[in-house]
């Protein structure tokens, strides 16, 4: 056990999986000797050679479309999108190709795509999105979306492992901020399992990604200044998302506030907020509230991105408002 | 008939299943007049939407439950009050509504052809202003938010599972909302259910349970239910609901469900039952229906059924018989000149059931019966019955036999004292006897018909006479008189 930053530890779930897994490799842009946009693959071209950590052509097309078929022939890629914002180029590849093979053909393809995603550092429109919910609608994929370091390297390792494409979703602006300790050796966090990260009776937040530690600022604040108990549940999965965890604390605290950095219409949490009216209505006290980005592109000018990305402030507000309803 | 009195119009009882009734529209606003019977407003329950008439005429003095609210039987709704009558009544009301409070409402409905004009509101506002300053401060602030009145889903929930009234717990949401939070420390602190109950919902509750349709007379006065006949009060400390277990699904009881429920047990407990069987030949009655059935439907357009026939020929028993058509109220034995059917019809899926009722059938044919039971049958399942239709039956059929029941011992349905099983119809040998005394071996369509009769009221000897006779009129049915 070591403390380790969320970079540390996707690093290190990886760098384990290649050790252990020679079928694992690997590609993306500047992946090899430059040691990854963010520094995520320093120093693995150095251990497991240039056939491993490939660096690719500006290509997300070519990245996503080399990787399934790698898949096909019984290999395990590991994809990096220098942001998560370029997937789009992916699309097709991801979305037609990669997600429908094994529902047309019957043959898996184990790929991870990994996504540096999220805001908060004046990336403007290109460099800050997060595109979970529109790979969430996609049947044939999922969508992870660690926020501690323990569960980043225990959910690459998942993803590595798991036969169907996974999109991994890693928030840059955790990469070196959030530290813990983290397990030496080798294990998996289960996907489609949510975490309880606060627990509380009054409110429940249901969030991920770098909304947890919002949520967590918020609730500590509340607790203190006016004695409201906040539950705080991390998804990790957006895509299986854990829809019982969800339930149940809908039903003990019956007020739910859904928090997500992506822009609010269609967002994910319209699905969470869907199926809580659905199937806990009778036990609710409050509507259900989301607080998300607006509706825009997100902006470079650091006062404007601090009003696009939810706040602690706001979720303050939005907590104190379903605790005095 | 001008009402000299302010009269309140309540929600009415819409059969003896359903408790609650949503209000979908007010079709006078207060200020209004109204004439006697009028209709006043639109209710809908999950059987019967219907418009509910004024119970006298004058001015729709208040109105109390908005539109799109749920409440329960007995829930005041409005006051009528007499023309020019004074406002002294408003202090009376428990949670009065100002007029602008009122009007502003109206506005806000955005129904242009019935707000009211201004005019219309200066004629109501005196009255608000009448009742004391207080009174009209309290009023004010309370009708200024909904919250007060708001019931979130769980809360709602948690009401009905413990049988308390939110809208007498103090709250302390927004605008003074019952939050989950008041209400779950209410029922933990053991405070009886009833207390928290208003007096006008338990009168109501009552009312329900001695099933008198509220258009109905009364009975006189001195017979005041007897204490027999008073309902078992709510549980005060209903038993804490463990959560499911694994394997187990929870889904919520519709109205409907609770009030067969509460029906049901209530008539186990009141009507001591005894069930009677008796074995019909209905041969003859099959060649009948067998040579009338294609006339019935052209000529008619009615589905001659057994149902009808066995209708018919037990209200011809029961003339004989008056007392299976009775009722026990207080201290007295009540019989009835009219025979008023209540036919038991399940809904789709067998999850849940009314009992529509076939009125003055003393003075239908078959072919009178026929239609009217598949008049009502019908409407049930399209929910399209009316107050009226499940109201002041007398008798009941029910009719399980369709799918093959051969013998039933079913629950009378409160305060009448007999119920009438149907069981399948199927071919038997069954052992004749011919004019010489000599047994032949036939084959018979023989039917089992139980009845279950309240012992308090009817005997063995009674029943089975009863039996007797209803059987005669199948077995030699008498085409020319019935």
């Amino acid at each position: 056990m070591a403390e380790k930053t969320y970079l540390q530890a996707i690093s290190d779930g990886l760098r384990q999986e290649m050790r252990r897994d020679k079928r694992v490799f690997v590609i993306g842009e500047d992946v090899g000797v430059y040691g990854g946009a963010f520094k995520v693959t320093l120093g693995f071209q150095e251990e497991f050679g240039p056939w491993r950590v490939i660096d690719s052509p500006l290509s997300e097309t070519a990245i996503v479309g080399g990787c399934t078929g790698a898949a096909l022939m019984g290999l395990r890629p590991v994809a990096e999108m220098q942001f998560a914002d370029f997937v789009s180029c992916a699309w097709d590849q991801l979305v037609t190709v990669s997600a429908k093979q094994r529902y047309r053909a019957g043959t898996p393809v184990p790929i991870v795509v990994r996504l540096p995603s999220g805001g908060g550092f004046s990336g403007g429109p290109f460099h800050s999105q997060n595109p979970e919910s529109s790979f969430a609608h996609i049947p044939g994929l999922k969508c992870v979306c660690p926020a501690t370091p323990e569960d980043a390297k225990g959910l690459i390792v998942s993803a590595i492992e798991d036969p169907n494409p996974v999109l991994f979703f890693e928030h840059k602006h955790l990469y070196r901020r959030i530290k813990a300790d983290v397990p030496d050796e080798r294990y998996t966090t289960p996907i489609g399992k949510a975490r309880t990260h606060r627990t509380g009776d009054d409110v429940s937040v249901i969030t991920w990604g770098a909304m947890v530690y919002t949520a967590e600022e918020a609730a500590t604040r509340l607790e203190e200044e006016e004695d409201v108990s906040v539950e705080i549940v991390d998804l990790r999965t957006v895509m299986p998302w854990d829809k019982e965890a969800v339930l149940e604390s809908a039903r003990k605290t019956s007020k739910i506030l859904v928090l997500h950095e992506d822009t609010r219409t269609g967002g994910f949490g319209a699905e969470i907020a869907a199926t809580i009216a659905e199937e806990a209505f009778e036990d609710l006290d409050a509507p259900v509230k989301r607080i998300a980005a607006p509706d825009t592109p997100v902006p470079f000018s650091p006062p404007l991105e601090k009003a696009f990305i939810p706040q602690v402030d706001d979720v303050v507000a939005g907590l104190k408002e379903l605790a005095e309803y | 008939m001008a009402t000299h009195t302010a009269i309140d119009v309540v929600m009415p009882q819409m059969g003896v299943s359903v408790s609650e009734g949503t209000i979908t529209k007010w079709l006078k606003q207060e200020g209004e007049p109204i004439g006697v019977d009028e209709a006043l407003l639109e209710i809908s329950t999950d059987k019967v939407d219907t418009e509910v008439p004024s119970p006298g005429e004058g001015i729709v003095q208040q109105i109390l439950v908005q539109e799109g609210e749920t409440v329960e039987v007995g829930t005041k709704l409005a006051v009528i009050a007499p023309d020019g009558a004074e406002p002294a009544a408003v202090a009376d009301v428990p949670e009065p509504a100002t007029a602008q409070a009122a009007a502003e409402a109206t506005a806000a409905s955005d129904a242009p052809a019935s707000t009211p004009t201004s005019e219309t509101v200066e004629q109501v506002r005196p009255a608000a202003q009448g009742a004391s300053e207080t009174t009209a401060e309290d009023a004010s602030g309370e009708s200024s938010d909904n919250g007060r009145t708001f019931v979130s889903p769980v809360v709602a929930r948690i009401a009905a599972e413990h049988g308390v009234d939110p809208g007498a717990l103090a709250g302390t949401g927004r605008g003074g909302r019952v939050t989950k939070r008041d209400i779950l420390a209410f029922v933990e602190s053991g405070a009886p259910a009833e207390a928290a109950v208003p007096a006008a919902p338990a009168q109501a509750s009552t009312e329900i349970a001695a099933q008198a349709p509220p258009p109905a007379p009364e009975p006189p006065a001195p017979q005041a239910p007897a204490p027999r006949q008073a309902p078992p009060p709510l549980p005060a400390q209903p038993a804490p609901q463990p959560p499911p277990a694994a394997g187990e699904l929870f889904e919520p009881m519709s109205a409907m469900r609770r009030g067969i429920a509460e029906h049901m047990r209530r008539s186990l407990d009141t009507s001591a039952h005894v069930t009677t069987v008796f074995e019909v030949d209905l041969t003859k009655v099959a060649q009948i229906r067998g040579r009338l059935k294609s006339e019935y439907a052209a000529s008619y357009g009615v589905n001659l059924t057994y149902l009808a026939f066995i209708a018919r020929a037990t209200v011809e028993a029961i003339r004989n018989w008056p007392w299976l058509n009775g009722e026990i109220r207080g201290d007295k034995i009540v019989t009835k000149q009219f025979i008023n059917l209540g036919i038991a019809v399940a809904l789709e899926g067998g999850k849940g059931l009314i009992v529509p009722v076939v009125k003055n059938t003393e003075e239908k044919n078959l072919l009178g019966l026929a239609r009217a039971i598949a008049d009502v049958a019908e409407r049930a399942r399209t929910k399209r019955l009316t107050p009226d239709d499940v109201q002041g039956g007398t008798f009941t059929i029910t009719n399980p036999g369709g799918w093959g029941a051969i013998m039933g011992t079913p629950i009378i349905s409160q305060p009448q004292v007999a119920i009438l099983d149907v069981e399948a119809l199927v071919k038997r040998p069954v052992v004749i006897t011919d004019e010489n005394g000599g047994d032949t071996i036939a084959i018979r369509q023989i039917m089992n018909l139980c009845l279950s009769y309240d012992h308090r009221l009817v005997d063995g000897a009674y029943a089975a006479q009863f039996m007797k006779e209803l059987k005669q009129n199948l077995e030699g049915w008498d085409e020319a008189a019935y």
